[in-house]
């Protein structure tokens, strides 16, 4: 298992905060739950459809697509940042 | 050695400073930036603000920032505070401030810190107008502004 965040306009777009997800079997990586999440319905499929800004962040750090997953991790995607 | 605070508190940007050379005489610099709440973004009046961040990770990335900026140049110490939660226009929402011995160190490393805030640090704003809410969209600007570092050599080409 690992959680799931969103934040700001996603967290509203999914209507979600948080979620635990099942760890894909093999040699998971932030793509693979991404490719999971589009594959849900039409408001996931668009709010991670390809050219759309987002980022992720993996155990706090900023990670990409092709960063490595394992049980336990926290795993967060969010708009680009607007501090300052 | 950096001082990171994320806070829903107005700060005292006197305060923070006087603490920067509390009880040293090596300090011969302070160089300070404080960010604030403006009324008018992208043509609409805005009344209030929110600002959003991530728990955890915003006070890690601030403090990972100020470590970079100790690796590029010679300073004595350095503090970051952000506000976050609702804010009305005049509010300060960020302040950074950097002591070192000589005013270029510091004048440079808090222009890096902020710009480096404003990409990597996870923080959303959100705006009401009289239109409704809405989300305020990164700017191309701030990540050109935050790459100006990343040549080779210390700070600006």
């Amino acid at each position: 298992m690992i959680s799931l965040l969103y934040f700001a306009s996603l967290r509203e777009r999914l209507d979600c905060a948080r979620e635990d997800f099942a760890l894909p079997p093999g040699t998971p990586t932030v793509g693979t739950v991404v490719d999971r999440l589009r594959s849900r319905d039409g408001r996931w499929s668009e709010a991670f459809a390809p050219g759309r800004a987002w980022r992720v962040a993996v155990n706090q750090r900023m990670a990409d697509l092709a960063t490595p997953l394992k049980p336990g991790d926290e795993v967060a995607f969010f708009p680009p940042v607007t501090g300052g | 050695m950096a001082h990171v605070r994320v806070q829903a508190e107005p700060f005292e940007a006197g305060r923070e400073i006087a603490a920067l050379a509390e009880g040293r005489r090596d300090v011969g610099a302070v160089a300070t930036f404080v960010g604030l709440v403006r009324d008018l973004n992208e043509g609409a009046e805005v009344s209030r603000m929110t600002l959003e961040h991530y728990p955890g990770m915003t006070e890690r990335a601030l403090e990972e920032i100020c470590a970079e900026a100790a690796g590029r140049w010679d300073l004595i110490d350095m503090r970051v505070v952000h506000r976050v939660g609702p804010l009305e226009p005049g509010d300060a929402i960020v302040l950074v401030a950097v002591s070192s011995a000589h005013r270029g160190d510091a004048f440079a490393a808090c222009e890096f810190i902020m710009d480096y805030l404003k990409t990597r640090a996870p923080f959303w704003k959100k705006e009401s107008t009289l239109s409704g809410e809405r989300w305020v969209e990164a700017r191309s600007s701030d990540d050109e502004a935050a790459a100006r570092w990343s040549g080779a050599g210390n700070g600006r080409s």
